[in-house]
């Protein structure tokens, strides 16, 4: 086993990236549940923006327009989950795991000419002058675009939420629909909104994946991340810094993990591989016995149907 | 305007004719989509519906669509018992893995010995490792209020590492010649999981799920717990009030669902699958959800729908072999039908009427 081959820079640069899909999903999560709508779906999502952004990519020899229709075809299909929780009013649990199964399928059905093929290369985004720094460039200035846009994305998120009287309206609605209805806000109209705002930010987070992070399509590759962005949510208390926080702690697992694996650490690949699951587990664990029971975090309406009697 | 207005009792008509009805509008989409990947949807839709029933070797496939079903139908079951009180156990692939593990290994563990009494122990301990694993997010749950839907998903994962781990590794079959998994548990006669009439699909899985789908039925219909079950589902606050203990009920719910997921697992490797692989859990724990829903969470239902979506399987193979559609597809096509389902299923609440705008 050899230690000295885990670079503690190269470490922290590949943690930004590793987290990046998670944090894309968890952040457009977020504002959905800050509406009150719960989309178990994030990981159907996150798998068709994976491979309709890479199909798109490779066809267009773009990446960025695998970017867009990865945005857009997440943002298609939570609208399915929308129309069906918020005009049909049919359960928000079930819906969800109906949109996550449908994803996974229809991704692998879209997917099957893919295998094997490698996407176009994204370009690098070195900052001038800042990537130059000694340790610190490398981390934190030598990263791709959507690293960037991800943490514009957190920072945009909470701006709007804590900030605009959109968010605040928003906040309204997932606080309490029925008061919110009465006051003449469009709360169906809202949390479409919302919804396709989250089912955009999981598309991008499963085309990272597919076109930056690993880069390459295979069957099933988001491996559950979809659920640990949703996990992510519960941890960071529903606040966009949190997230933030919650997605790098995470992606630091994942890397190091990965690193030990690749350094042969004594430990079988398989508990290694495990190793960020289990970690979600204690989090969630940790989080909710701290503040007990009746999370006074989670909006008020969330996951309840609305429907105006009026 | 057209306004939905909700209905005072819910519609037992609509409640069961929206499963019906949600498979003619899946076979149309379905239709739909196979068209736009270039194939006849006519054809395929036969294929997948038609062929295993009435085809030249339906007298196959009629007994594959069985096989397919008891696992399904098994794991369903257990599933409707909690989704019916609110209680969300997503992590039966997992529960069905652990399950399928440790009744492998005790049925390992007596190799080569002959015995009336290794089938039976190993059937207890599979149901012994869907339960303990069920019981990882119950007591979280119970214990800390920790979110199941989560915790049970995450174990998923941790449970496919853990095959993964037992079939390079310990419970690696030593003539194997270097494969990974394990001995081959049906050629192993104490362990083999036979039809119990030769030919028809019918193992003890088979037996095993049918006698769920009677004990589940007499639980919802006569005993105290099923309508506590109900109660707790239907109005929580009243079932506070009415002396239902949550914890016991997510501790027994998850529990049943978990043991009864192990089951399933245990017949599967015992049987159709043969012995432990990396690979040999096919989804069934997703696929039962669907199972589940379409079943209106009752067990006769959900005996049907487990044979429709073992019917959709069988076809989905069919159709991959004669008219090459990639094997997800028939994952799309079980997805789109729980779309319709719950699109449907609001009519059983709500009825829409005809309003003109009012001025209040």
């Amino acid at each position: 086993m050899d230690y000295s081959a885990i670079d503690p820079v190269l470490l922290l640069a590949t943690l930004m990236i590793s987290a990046t899909p998670i944090l894309l999903a968890a952040i457009g999560e977020l504002v959905v549940e800050k509406a009150g709508v719960l989309n178990l779906g994030v990981e159907g999502m996150m798998i068709t923006g994976a491979i309709c952004g890479f199909a798109i990519a490779v066809e267009s020899g773009n990446p960025f327009l695998g970017l867009i229709a990865a945005a857009l075809a997440g943002a298609a299909l939570s609208l399915i989950f929308a129309f069906l929780t918020q005009v049909l009013l049919s359960n928000q649990v079930a819906t969800g795991l109906a949109l996550t199964l449908f994803g996974l399928g229809l991704s692998s059905l879209i997917g099957k000419p893919y295998a094997g093929v490698k996407p176009p290369a994204s370009p690098h985004l070195d900052i001038p002058l800042l990537s130059d720094i000694p340790v610190l460039g490398p981390i934190f200035f030598r990263h791709d675009l959507m690293v960037y846009v991800s943490l514009t994305l957190v920072a945009a998120v909470w701006f709007f939420l804590k900030y605009t009287r959109a968010g605040l309206i928003l906040r309204a609605v997932g606080e309490n629909h029925d008061a919110a209805h009465a006051l003449g806000y469009k709360v169906v109209r809202i949390r479409f909104l919302a919804i396709m705002f989250g089912g955009a930010c999981a598309g991008l987070g499963g085309a990272y994946l597919s076109l930056i992070r690993v880069p390459q399509w295979t069957e099933g590759m988001t491996a559950g991340a979809g659920w640990i962005a949703l996990a992510l949510v519960v941890f960071a208390s529903w606040r966009p810094w949190r997230v933030l926080l919650g997605a790098y702690l995470f992606g630091g697992i994942t890397v190091l993990q990965l690193n030990l694996q690749a350094a042969g650490l004594a430990i079988p690949v398989e508990y290694l591989s495990m190793s960020p699951y289990i970690v979600t587990i204690l989090v969630l664990v940790y989080i909710s016995a701290r503040k007990g029971r009746g999370n006074l975090d989670a909006p008020a309406s969330l996951g309840r149907t609305f429907h105006a009697a009026h | 305007m057209l306004v939905l207005e909700k209905r005072k009792v819910p519609s037992r008509f609509w409640a069961r004719a929206t499963p019906l009805l949600a498979v003619i509008l899946t076979m149309l989409a379905g239709g739909a989509l196979f068209a736009l990947l270039g194939k006849d949807p006519v054809e395929a839709v036969r294929t997948i519906f038609w062929d295993p029933l009435f085809s030249e070797f339906a007298f196959y496939y009629r007994s594959q669509i069985l096989v397919k079903a008891w696992p399904l139908i098994l794991i369903a079951v257990g599933l409707s018992l909690g989704f019916r009180a609110g209680i969300w156990n997503i992590g039966a692939e997992g529960q069905y893995i652990m399950g399928a593990i440790l009744g492998g290994a005790v049925g390992l563990a007596f190799y080569p010995a002959q015995g009336w009494y290794i089938f039976p122990l190993m059937i207890l301990a599979g149901a012994l490792g869907g339960l303990l694993w069920a019981m990882i997010p119950a007591i979280l749950r119970t214990k800390f209020g920790t979110n199941e839907i989560l915790v049970s998903l995450m174990l998923v994962y941790v449970a496919e590492n853990i095959l993964s781990s037992v079939s390079f590794g310990i419970l690696k079959n030593p003539q194997g010649f270097g494969f990974p998994g394990s001995r081959n548990l049906n050629d192993y006669a104490a362990s083999a999981n036979m039809d119990l009439i030769e030919g028809t699909g019918l193992h003890w899985g088979g037996a095993a799920a049918l006698l769920a789908v009677m004990l589940a039925w007499g639980l919802l219909t006569r005993h105290i717990l099923g309508y506590r079950i109900r109660l707790s589902g239907e109005a929580p606050r009243a079932a506070r009030f009415g002396g239902v203990d949550p914890d016991r009920l997510v501790l027994i719910c998850l529990g049943v669902s978990g043991a009864l997921a192990g089951l399933a697992g245990l017949f599967e490797v015992t049987g159709p699958a043969g012995q432990l692989s990396p690979d040999f859990n096919m989804g069934y724990g997703f696929t039962a959800i669907i199972v589940a829903f379409l079943g209106r969470l009752h067990p006769i239902g959900i005996l049907l729908a487990g044979l429709l979506l073992g019917l959709t399987e069988v076809g989905g193979g069919i159709a991959q072999q004669n008219l090459g559609l990639p094997a997800a597809s028939i994952k799309a096509f079980q997805g789109m039908l729980l779309f319709f389902l719950l699109a449907m299923d609001v009519f059983t609440d709500y009825r829409l009427r005809f309003r003109r705008e009012e001025t209040i």
